[in-house]
């Protein structure tokens, strides 16, 4: 269950006038196994929200639940236990440049010490889910924009997440490639994950009509 | 390969491949080998000086024939009857009037006899007691006035300040190569983590625990610090052997003997400094890497 109480944030270093505030008085809810679109213009705050779910941000007032967790309750290493259970695929995929398409992928269930047997398994199938197990010892800069994309989607789900978030994840997919990864995400949901998308992409949102959060200036616009 | 990559998670090598780290690091080593082998040398010396210097014992009977203060033979024969039955005195000897002669020509010239001099007579011994010969001395001057006790102990403490201030210096050097050695490496870390920076933003927000990210540096500094450590005590190996040849007439040849015979404490400390190297190493990483990483959500 993702909840949120009258979250406020604002970035530090930023001036202290009303609108340096990215989010103000957000309160919504999601129910474990949901799903929910985030919507918004440009610089309304989709990204921000993103951060507080998968504990990149701390807010400035208000109450966040992740998981069954307090995020301001928690120590610093079951945080970083709760972000292994959270998958993000970041706007910029922020994949490790120095390692191949594979070694991204692996990386969080390396960190997670699963065997290499599993790892191996879990990382090919996904690989081929996403359409790429051709490009296993790619480097990051050898692939294409939709490519990396692929790979950040791959990293984000092979772990098996309970929360998945994408921050606008079909930005660089063509239709084909953006319908493929809706098959992806609405298939995990069904296995029970949790799901928020952050998206430009209208043609998509009607297509699958899931309940959506929409922002503007960092309020809450629209919830339902 | 699968070993590789795992062990190699971050691409760390690549970022931590810093030549700087080691060169310094073994420079430091070699400085602190030269330190312990030089306080070692110290108390080897000062031991071997120290004993002999502290055992000497010399006695001077003023008008050695007059008689005793129990008027039961000479001055001489009571002092030297004191002195046999004393446990803690052995060894002792009359010096020879020809040794006397040849002590106190420079001064008196080559006949001292002939001028009528009263010399006292001088017993040369072995101080082997615990404490200090003044019992010793209160005891010769009843059986004969103005006797005088003379041991070596003010050069032995003379001897012992010396050396201790020698290995004050000696840990003093020690203490500021560790601690340039910890700067080095914490230095290193930083240029690493900045490097890295967002490689581990990322680590991070998959869920990396501190203490992973942390012992990732720390195992990449301990095996840099343990490298560089080792090239510089083996190079001051024989910098030490030399020194070591060069103390041995002043130690005696039963303590060092040839070439490569350093001291059994040096061969047992030296390879101790690449264990240090690397233990500064590892605690300097995991502190820098610890403290930065508070600055992540
Ligand atoms: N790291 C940051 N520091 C300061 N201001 C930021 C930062 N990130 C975003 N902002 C500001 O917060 C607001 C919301 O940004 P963002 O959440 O990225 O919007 P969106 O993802 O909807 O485009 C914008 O005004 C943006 O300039
Ligand atoms: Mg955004």
């Amino acid at each position: 269950m993702v909840r949120f109480e009258d979250v406020w944030l604002r970035y530090r270093h930023a001036d202290r006038a009303p609108e340096a505030e990215a989010l103000r008085g957000i309160s919504f809810e999601i129910e474990d196994g949901g799903f929910r679109w985030l919507t918004g213009p440009s610089g309304a705050g989709k990204t921000s929200l993103l951060k507080l779910i998968y504990l990149a941000e701390h807010p400035a007032r208000g109450r966040i639940e992740i998981l069954g967790s307090r995020a301001a309750r928690i120590t610093r290493r079951e945080a970083a236990l709760l972000r292994r259970r959270i998958g993000v695929v970041y706007q910029d995929f922020r994949l490790l440049p120095q390692l191949d398409a594979y070694d991204n992928v692996a990386l969080p269930m390396r960190l997670a010490r699963r065997s290499e047997a599993q790892v191996r398994a879990d990382v090919d199938e996904i690989l081929r889910w996403v359409g790429l197990a051709h490009r296993l010892h790619a480097r990051p800069d050898e692939l294409s924009g939709g490519e990396q994309q692929r790979i950040a989607i791959a990293r984000a789900v092979v772990a098996r997440p309970k929360l998945l978030v994408a921050d606008e994840p079909t930005g660089n997919l063509d239709n084909e490639q953006a319908e493929r990864l809706m098959l992806l995400i609405t298939a995990l949901n069904k296995l029970g994950t949790t799901v928020i998308v952050a998206t430009h992409n209208t043609a998509l949102v009607e297509r699958y009509p899931f309940p959506r959060l929409s922002l503007e200036h960092g309020r809450l616009v629209h919830d339902g | 390969m699968m070993a590789r990559r795992r062990g190699d998670l971050l691409g760390l090598r690549a970022a931590l491949s810093d030549r700087l780290l080691p060169v310094l690091v073994g420079a430091m080593s070699f400085l602190a080998a030269l330190a312990v082998g030089g306080a070692l040398a110290c108390a080897t010396l000062a031991a071997s000086w120290q004993g002999d210097t502290e055992a000497a014992l010399t006695i001077q009977v003023p008008q050695p024939n007059d008689p005793d203060a129990a008027n039961d033979g000479t001055r001489l024969a009571a002092v030297q009857r004191a002195l046999a039955v004393n446990p803690d005195v052995q060894g002792e000897a009359i010096m020879s009037e020809a040794e006397m002669n040849r002590l106190i020509a420079p001064w008196l010239g080559s006949d001292a006899a002939s001028l009528g001099l009263s010399l006292p007579a001088v017993i040369t011994a072995q101080w082997e007691g615990e404490g200090s010969a003044d019992e010793l001395a209160t005891q010769l001057q009843q059986a004969s006035p103005g006797t005088l006790v003379k041991t070596g102990a003010i050069w032995a403490q003379r001897v012992a300040a010396l050396t201790t201030s020698l290995q004050a210096c000696a840990l003093a050097v020690l203490l500021v190569v560790a601690l340039v050695a910890a700067a080095v490496v914490a230095v290193a870390t930083r240029s690493g983590l900045a490097q890295l920076r967002e490689t581990i933003d990322t680590v991070h927000g998959l869920g990396a625990l501190d203490s992973d990210i942390a012992g990732r540096f720390a195992t990449r500094a301990i095996w840099l610090a343990l490298g560089g450590s080792a090239g510089g005590t083996l190079l001051a190996l024989p910098m030490l052997a030399w020194l070591a040849w060069l103390a041995a007439p002043f130690t005696g040849p039963a303590r060092l003997g040839g070439f490569f015979n350093l001291p059994p404490a040096l061969l047992v400390l030296v390879p101790l400094l690449p264990g240090m190297a690397a233990l500064i190493g590892w605690v300097t990483a995991q502190l820098t890497v610890r403290g930065w990483l508070r600055h992540l959500p």
